[in-house]
């Protein structure tokens, strides 16, 4: 970024909540259905019909609101955003509009080696609209399909105070909530799947300067990689045309991923008077301190609290904890683990690279998997007590975490008990000794760097299953 | 005229439960009726003869059986074509809606069905009920049964002339700023607004949704009580309806209040725009009750004159919004084009009529940015006012009385292009609907023309047994309700 520049960048988050129906209908909210069949004639926006809200979106977005410090305002009212368009049926979507649910708040990051937290504005609820399908493939061509299968999905709209400095910032802020809506069940956050989508406010100012620049809006942020790269990119055009001695216009932009590029967004669609007004049809919503006092209750640790932690509690480094606490799944599946084989540094190098490893090689998920806690706390037992060695414990692990047997069946069945026997350990050792005479006199001569060779000459014959702590002892006396 | 269709649903239920006549014999004396009339006076829109006599048969041999649902099981009524079914055509009024039949069923419909009632028709209406003469129907005019040149008022013109024609016993109406009581009082019948929140919005087409309300069109306060019986009560699907139990409306009529306090708000009698014989009927009206023990006091409405204005800015805020939803894309009429901006705006400039497209633009207005709070807030802090207004005043009366229009029908054509006068008359029930309160319009009498006109009692919110009570004394005393027109 050239010298002497700060951008200033909000970000509004809109996440689908994770409810069985709609916000204010009982159709389903399910993801990928046939167009227009998790629909009721409330979704349609028929005549006649009425919206009732959904007492478990509301709880959910209690959860969010909570987790993330907010205020909750006992009553707060559903309001109607007016405008046209055919993924709107009602011709206006019920939004919180001047009294959300929820004020203040923060949003924990880690950006550049540094911890910080991001205020939010509000959070407030409000109705997803349905979906247009302009593909000549699906429609054969000069004509637009509306489905309605998302129109009225429960979202929570979270919108961040203009706290957000750099591109990366506003990546880490993403990456946070989401990890944060996930540990709490309120929303897959899948953006790929348009359950958590990004619209960002940017402008820039001179270092110090305390007045605003001009605002512009960026739409169309569909991934991670987007939003970083389209934050970036409006960043470098505002500071370009001002440093050209240009001005900026407040307008609405889209990303275009393909030509990487922001583009102005048609003027009209963005001089909307949405003529926001109280909706009659609902009453104001009351949120009891008594049901704030339930839910908070309910609230599981959250991620960097987790991280914390780990790092003070568990002596874990700041790496490992950082990736543990990345699923909670994960995370939970570590933690029980600890409780049976206490040895923290252990388990996470294990989680790791091997039930890592095998989650991202298989595809699954961790909860599709048979692997148990005890499972892995088993296996780490028998490494433990060398009744394996790390390499069979690999083997075992794979097995295991595919098949759901228990380590020592695997190792019985495989043969994979190690060698611990002294004599037979001892016997091999003098065979490899006298099978490199050449080796064994450099060894003598100094070359202590020899002695791991022979360990590994008597691994290979045992094909890994020797006790590598016996053959090591056996091997310095027979040296010595 | 079959004597039948002169009978009451109370007195028809008795001669059914009597075995005295069959459901089949009365609904098919309506039908009969409504197509002896409909030439001339055009109250439905649409009539389910077959439908109709087949339900009515159905429910003869159910009795014949003992499953009787209802007292008024297999009795027939009418709809105001603004409550949804899969049985019915709905259209508003409108072309916008033109052959519109919903999957789904309204709230009052479906407890209707389910007491066994038979419907035989839809009644005429001003397009989405925006309107006091029933003028403004894509199915052309209604005309009134006692002066067939004269409007029935509106916006359930159709039901309210319907109903005095002895084409039905009862009808549903609904009433966001009078559409009930109005066209009652100028045809000569009963007509009650229950409270907001009494009766499920569900399945009511809305037109402005914090002053719609469902209610019945009857001759007889009685009957009156039987249909609100049927059709209130908590709507889970409707937000806005009380989850409060329903009282037995029917059983309040025989319990008349002693002591009653009479309400006459200074404001009202004391408005230039009322007809010198309007308010002399109404002073007759209230000499019954106090005939009866009633006492009058004099109260005070002092927003009153605001109410016209404020609820003018809030209906049409509300139906702005409301009728968004008519936009070509999913039902109802489309006028296709070449863009969608365009689509949108043919569809909607073809398929509205001039009233409704009116308040649309006024509603719109009202809302947009820079005009909200001068218009749109001011006119719900009147709102409130005029509700405090309303309960300062039932601290010292029981019931208030008012005329409920001021005038009698007046002449089909007349105030068509004259919106500002066909508002206010509605000058005595829109305060009603913006307090959410329950009203009821019962005949009081005629002018010297011949005309009829309405009393209209107004009771704290879910006093509907007092009203009830009141009107059910008052025709006692009166005959003014057995008065038919001539056809």
């Amino acid at each position: 970024m050239p010298e002497g520049w700060e951008p200033v960048i909000g970000l509004e988050v809109h996440a689908q909540l994770r409810t069985d129906s709609k916000l204010f209908s009982s159709a389903a909210n399910s993801f990928g259905a046939d167009p227009n069949t998790q629909t009721t004639e409330v979704d349609l926006g028929m005549p006649g019909v009425l919206p009732v809200i959904n007492r478990r979106a509301v709880e959910l977005a209690l959860r969010a609101a909570l987790a993330l410090g907010c205020e909750i305002q006992p009553l707060s009212t559903f309001a109607r955003k007016h405008y046209f368009y055919p993924d709107l049926p009602k011709g206006y979507q019920i939004s919180q509009y001047d009294e959300p649910y929820a004020s203040g708040g923060k949003v924990p990051i880690q950006a550049n080696g540094e911890l910080r937290t991001i205020r939010l504005t509000r959070i407030h609820m409000e109705e997803d609209a349905g979906k247009l399908i302009h593909d000549d493939a699906i429609t054969g061509g000069g004509v637009s399909h509306v489905d309605l299968n998302r129109a009225g999905v429960p979202l929570v709209e979270i919108v961040s105070e203009p706290e957000i400095r750099s591109a990366e910032e506003a990546g880490a802020y993403l990456r946070s909530l989401r990890s944060i809506l996930r540990y709490l069940d309120v929303s897959d956050a899948d953006m790929e799947k348009g359950h958590f989508r990004c619209d960002a406010n940017i402008s820039v100012r001179r270092k110090g300067a305390d007045a605003l620049g001009t605002k512009v809006e960026l739409k169309n942020l569909n991934s991670f990689k987007f939003v970083e790269h389209a934050i970036s990119y409006e960043i470098k055009r505002q500071i370009d045309v001002l440093e050209d001695g240009g001005a900026l216009v407040q307008e609405t932009r889209l990303w275009d991923d393909k030509a990487g590029e922001t583009r102005p967004m048609r003027i009209k669609e963005s001089a909307h008077d949405y003529r926001y007004f109280p909706d009659p049809d609902l009453a104001p919503l009351r949120i009891d301190p008594e049901w704030i006092k339930e839910v908070q209750a309910t609230l599981p640790e959250l991620p960097l609290e987790k991280r914390q932690r780990y790092e003070q509690e568990l002596g874990l480094p700041d790496y490992d904890a950082q990736v543990l606490i990345e699923d909670r799944d994960v995370a939970e599946f570590f933690e029980e683990t600890v409780r049976l084989y206490p040895h923290p540094k252990t388990v996470s190098n294990w989680v790791m690279r091997s039930l890592l490893g095998f989650i991202s090689e298989s595809g699954q998920e961790l909860r599709q998997l048979p692997l148990t806690p005890s499972h892995l706390a088993a296996l780490l037992e028998l490494l433990e007590q060398g009744k394996v060695t790390a390499a069979s414990a690999r083997e075992i692990f794979q097995e295991m975490a595919g098949s759901g047997l228990q380590p020592a069946d695997i190792m019985r069945e495989r043969g994979l008990e190690a060698v611990s026997d002294s004599g037979e350990i001892e016997a091999l050792l003098r065979e490899v000794l006298e099978a490199n005479p050449s080796q064994l006199e450099k060894y003598r001569g100094g070359d202590q760097k020899l002695f791991n060779f022979f360990v590994g000459q008597v691994m290979r014959r045992t094909q890994g299953k020797a006790n590598p702590k016996v053959v090591r002892d056996l091997l310095s006396q027979l040296l010595r | 005229m079959s004597t039948l269709v002169s009978r009451s649903l109370c007195e028809l239920a008795q001669l059914v439960n009597a075995g005295k006549a069959s459901c089949r014999e009365v609904t098919e004396a309506f039908l009969d009726r409504s197509d002896q009339l409909e030439g001339r006076l055009g109250a439905f829109v649409s009539l389910r003869r077959e439908e109709a006599l087949r339900e009515a048969e159905d429910a003869d041999r159910l009795r014949a059986r003992g499953e009787v649902r209802s007292r008024w099981h297999g009795l027939p009524l009418a709809v105001k074509e603004i409550l949804v079914s899969p049985n019915l055509e709905t259209t508003c009024g409108s072309r916008i809606l033109r052959g519109f039949r919903a999957p789904y069923e309204a709230t009052v419909l479906g407890r209707v069905r389910e007491a066994g009632m038979v419907v035989i028709g839809t009644t005429n209406m001003d397009e989405f009920a925006m309107g006091s003469s029933c003028e403004n129907s894509a199915h052309g005019v209604t005309a009134n049964p006692w002066d067939l040149s004269r409007v029935p008022g509106g916006s359930s013109g159709g039901s309210a002339a319907a109903v005095a024609a002895r084409e039905v016993p009862v009808a549903l109406g609904t009433d966001t700023g009078g559409s009930i009581r109005q066209p009652a009082a100028l045809c000569g019948v009963v007509g009650l607004k229950p409270t907001y929140g009494r009766v499920s919005r569900y399945g009511l087409v809305a037109f402005a949704s914090s002053l719609d309300q469902v209610g019945p069109i009857a001759r007889t306060v009685e009957d009156a009580a039987s249909l609100l019986g049927v059709i209130a009560g908590h709507d889970p699907r409707d937000s806005t309806s009380m989850d409060v139990g329903v009282p037995d409306y029917a059983a309040a009529l025989d319990d008349p209040p002693t002591g009653l306090r009479v309400g006459i708000p200074r404001e009202f009698v004391a408005e230039d725009g009322a007809d010198p014989e309007v308010l002399e009927r109404m002073h007759d009206a209230v000499r019954v009750l106090e005939a009866k023990g009633a006492k009058t006091v004099e109260v005070s409405l002092p927003h009153t004159p605001y109410g016209v204005a404020a609820y003018y800015l809030i209906c049409t805020a509300e139906a702005s919004s409301n009728l968004s939803r008519y936009d070509g894309v999913k039902y109802g009429f489309r006028s296709e084009a070449a863009t969608l901006d365009e689509m949108y705006k043919r569809s909607r400039s073809e398929g509205f009529g001039a009233e409704v497209k009116r308040r649309i633009l006024l509603g719109t207005f009202v809302l947009s940015a820079g005009y909200y709070d001068a218009y749109y807030r001011k006119a719900q802090q009147v709102r409130t006012l005029i509700r405090q207004d309303f309960q300062r005043a039932f601290e010292n009366c029981d019931v208030i009385a008012t005329p409920t229009s001021p005038g009698p029908a007046w002449p089909l054509g007349e105030r068509v292009n004259d919106p500002l006068k066909m508002y206010l008359s509605d000058v005595f029930t829109v305060t009603v609907n913006l307090a959410g309160l329950p009203a009821l319009s019962v005949p009081c009498g005629f002018t010297s023309a011949g005309l009829p006109l309405g009393l209209q009692l107004i009771a704290p919110p879910l006093e509907e047994p007092r009203l009830l009570a009141v009107g059910h004394t008052y025709q006692r005393e009166t005959d003014w309700h057995q008065a038919a027109p001539e056809l």
